[in-house]
């Protein structure tokens, strides 16, 4: 067991190559910067986890007010999802364009996402103000408190990947399909088809199952 | 200018308080007394350059450590005034902490402990240690790493600000509803916490995501993932941890955020809240974060037991099995916080099990670093003094959770002092003990010279003295039917436990009066402390590869990695501290200021959400987005540092290393 208590030798080698590295390991920026954007995604997606957690507990605590079954109007939502949905597609033709260099393409296939984005959060805005004005809103029972948060902060991270499309315009207009900026449309790619696959998750449970 | 103030009066500064007040001149002296010794030593400058807007994650990890401490200092305060408030009180007088005041005391105490002091203490090692050992030049986004631990310090900041400007919470360090709630604590006090966990664990959770694509991306050729020393280990499964769990803490306080501000009804006792809901997730959050403090203190003895054992660690392959099985169950034990919940038998035995089960793992690790010891050639220094009164300790500390884990057994022992010092037997034995041996084993690798041992041995035996002392008492009491929390009580039979309990802390405050001495007699005796080598104890991993402390690039060359134990088996071929004839420029980050500018914001945010001062909240948040957008159009990021410069430094290092 004693096995690493001897002395060390003395011997002294002269240049080792097999020790250091001759050539500088590039580590690919592109790649380290989505590797940690997928585990900060990770990381929301468990905040989403907790959100919808408390959702399915608090569905029932109506506390007299109406229940989703009252307030869902599911024609409504279907349009608001296939805004969602569509605007997915055409942030992937944007990301084509990217890879085929076309700037101007990228700029108005991200235009059109950015509209889609819009539309989804007015549908969204006024959806809530309707409920608001009906005196249903989030501070009405356990139910809409929990509705309202899932759904809002899933607005909320629309409203931020607007933000970040907008700027991200401003880069590519500045700089064109730089490395840099590449990487970046890859990441707000993933954040935006990440915020799809969550709306697919709070359309089925909150509305769908909702009406049900 | 009502308005414009929010809730905010000269009422909320508590003057009729003398000792909140003394408290408050206290560090308002303090800092007074740093920033003239700053100017003294024309420090400004280079503070600001060369330590505030560093990317370097050796400097980030300094600073982190500092600010660990001091809130160790403030958070140790808040325990001794407890101890000293419960050893006066418990013969029927009233002590000379009202209950309100007293309420703050414990519930500042344990956030400042965990999320101010253990959490900066963990994440500050991981930073200064992780790159080094895996051979990187940095983490994976340097810049990153400065904007999260200055969001750590703007949460750190309101904790403290909450002294002097308002109240902090009276509910206890987890601020369960619906105690929590505005109808039943309508003051500030609930509001500074949330906001202060809510920027803190940002920083945190962001951290967790840089040191797992560290470790994941970043690498040197030939490190795989089973020869990456064991703390490197550590820190990746506690940053997975940290990734998981940290999110459902902010989905928590965000929700009882909304209660308390927008009068929505998660955890209300009334249209429908369910407060348990609040306890079930800020366990399923709060369980792992036990397991993200502890484990890369594991790390920590096992690189220290290892080096001064002059062995391979015993079991390196089960050490890291183990590991992994304790960050998977870690999530699967949060009920037995709980079990009083009254959820049914089944669901306890559950819970009661996983619980158990977490022992083994923890166990073997305990049998691997005792047979690391067996036949080694052990130098009884402090790193191992602090590591073998660990094993000891937290062997005990183990044990009385297991029994809790038995749900009868913690149906009478919940919420009693049993509890208390059970925990305090894991985290101070654990914790505190394994940051301990960090910094006197990694100090001469941050700063090039040792901390004087005979200092350091003097605050381990107080510490560990005092611990006993302090918390042995307390599992009697606790078994004796003591509830956690009362500031006061008549008891003339438990009186006598609770002087015991508080000689015992002021025999831990001497401990740490010793280490205060330890850093500066070390600082001021550096020449006859210093180490040239860059390698004081003969260690074994990269990081001891590099002179101390390392240049910002660490690595002249990246080495090439092909064992366990890597810098032991250059050292063992007569490979290491070799000159190389020529250099290569190498990328380096430039420093920035956006990350202090952005967490300045962000503490002016919580500290108008705290009191209700909606343009300064709406100010700061745009302000603080603003020069994040800002940052991203900033091109001037990165340098070379030439190779001239490096073969200078590296010429000195290796002609001093050449013994």
């Amino acid at each position: 067991m004693n096995i690493q208590a001897r002395p060390l030798p003395v011997a002294t080698a002269p240049l080792a190559p097999e020790v250091f590295e001759v050539e500088e390991e590039h580590h690919d920026a592109g790649a380290i910067t989505t590797l940690g954007f997928w585990i900060y995604l990770m990381s929301d997606c468990i905040l989403f986890a907790s959100l919808f957690a408390s959702f399915v507990v608090l569905r029932g605590a109506t506390a007299g007010g109406p229940s989703g079954r009252e307030i869902f109007n599911l024609p409504y939502v279907a349009v608001e999802t296939s805004c969602l949905l569509v605007s997915s597609f055409t942030y992937g033709m944007a990301m084509i364009s990217a890879e085929s260099g076309k700037r101007a393409w990228v700029l108005r296939w991200l235009g059109l996402t950015l509209a889609l984005g819009l539309a989804f959060m007015g549908l969204e805005l006024h959806e809530f103000a309707k409920l608001i004005s009906e005196g249903s809103g989030p501070d009405r029972s356990g139910f809409l408190s929990a509705f309202f948060t899932l759904v809002g902060t899933h607005g909320l991270h629309v409203t931020s990947g607007m933000v970040w499309m907008l700027v991200l315009m401003a880069h590519v207009l500045r700089n064109g399909l730089t490395e840099a900026n590449r990487t970046r449309l890859m990441c707000l790619s993933l954040f935006w088809h990440f915020l799809d696959i969550v709306w697919i998750g709070v359309f089925t449970v909150v509305y769908l199952m909702g009406v049900a | 200018m009502g308005d414009m103030l929010g809730k905010l009066t000269l009422d909320a500064v508590p003057m009729h308080q003398p000792i909140i007040m003394g408290a408050v001149a206290f560090m308002i002296l303090c800092g007074l007394g740093v920033a003239a010794l700053i100017t003294h030593l024309g420090f400004w400058r280079t503070l600001w350059s060369d330590w505030i807007t560093s990317v370097d994650h050796k400097k980030i990890g300094i600073m982190y450590i500092m600010l660990a401490m001091v809130m160790l200092l403030r958070g140790f305060s808040d325990a001794i005034m407890m101890r000293m408030q419960q050893a006066l009180a418990s013969t029927g007088g009233p002590g000379y902490l009202p209950p309100e005041h007293f309420d703050q005391v414990f519930t500042a105490h344990g956030v400042i402990m965990i999320f101010f002091m253990a959490m900066p203490f963990i994440v500050g090692l991981m930073n200064i240690v992780m790159p080094l050992q895996i051979g990187a030049r940095d983490v994976a986004f340097p810049y990153l790493n400065n904007l999260s631990f200055w969001l750590t310090a703007a949460g750190a900041l309101l904790v403290n600000i909450s002294l002097g400007i308002g109240e902090f919470a009276k509910t206890g360090w987890l601020a369960y509803p619906p105690l929590s709630e505005i109808a039943y604590s309508p003051g500030v006090g609930v509001d500074y916490y949330i906001w202060a966990l809510q920027i803190a664990g940002v920083g945190t959770l962001l951290s967790g995501v840089n040191m797992i694509t560290t470790i994941l991306k970043m690498r040197a050729p030939g490190m795989t993932l089973m020869r990456m020393p064991i703390f490197s280990w550590t820190a990746l499964c506690a940053n997975m941890l940290i990734v998981a769990a940290f999110p459902i803490l902010t989905a928590t306080l965000a929700m009882l955020s909304l209660d308390r501000y927008l009068g929505m009804h998660f955890f209300t006792n009334d249209a429908g809240g369910n407060p348990m809901m609040y306890v079930n997730l800020i366990w399923a959050w709060g369980h792992p974060e036990v397991y993200i403090l502890i484990l890369p203190c594991f790390g920590v003895f096992s690189e220290v037991i290892s080096t001064f054992s002059s062995k391979q660690l015993f079991g390196y392959t089960s050490m890291v099995y183990a590991t992994v099985c304790i960050t998977v169950l870690s999530f699967l034990v949060w009920l037995h916080h709980f079990f009083t919940m009254g959820t049914g038998a089944d669901v306890n035995a559950f819970f009661g099990i996983t619980t158990m089960i977490i022992a083994i793992p923890t166990g073997a690790k305990i049998f691997n670093w005792l047979f690391t010891m067996y036949r080694g050639r052990v130098r009884f220094t402090t790193p191992v003094l602090w590591t073998i009164g660990f094993m000891i300790t937290f062997v005990i500390g183990g044990m009385t959770g297991v029994l809790m884990a038995v749900p009868p057994a913690d149906f009478v022992l919940h919420n009693s002092l049993f509890l208390i010092a059970h925990f305090h037997n894991v985290i101070i034995g654990g914790v505190v003990f394994g940051c301990m041996a960090g910094v006197n084993y990694w100090f001469p690798k941050a700063f090039g010279f040792t901390l004087d041992e005979r200092l350091g041995k003097i605050s381990f035996w107080c510490w560990l003295v005092g611990f006993y002392l302090a918390f042995m008492p307390l599992y009697a009491l606790g078994l004796m039917g003591m509830t956690r929390r009362l500031d006061h009580v008549n008891n003339p039979v438990w009186h006598v436990y609770l002087v015991v309990a508080m000689v015992g802390a002021v025999i831990i405050m001497c401990g740490i009066a010793a280490q205060i001495a330890q850093i500066t007699v070390s600082i001021w005796n550096r020449a006859a402390l210093r180490d040239l080598t860059g390698d004081p104890w003969n260690g074994r991993t990269l990081e001891w590869a590099v002179a101390s402390p390392p240049p910002a690039y660490n690595f002249a060359r990246t080495p090439i990695v092909t064992t366990r134990d890597a810098y032991w088996e250059m050292k063992r071929r007569g490979l290491a501290h070799n000159p190389l004839p020529a250099y290569r420029p190498i990328h380096m980050p430039r420093n920035t200021a956006t990350g202090v500018i952005v967490s300045a914001f962000a503490a002016a945010l919580g500290f108008g959400l705290i009191w209700h001062i909606w343009w300064l909240s709406i100010a700061s948040f745009v302000a603080a987005i603003g020069i994040a957008i800002t940052h991203s159009f900033n091109e001037d990021r990165d340098y070379y540092v030439t190779p001239d410069e490096i073969a200078e430094n590296e010429g000195k290092y290796h002609l001093a290393s050449q013994v």
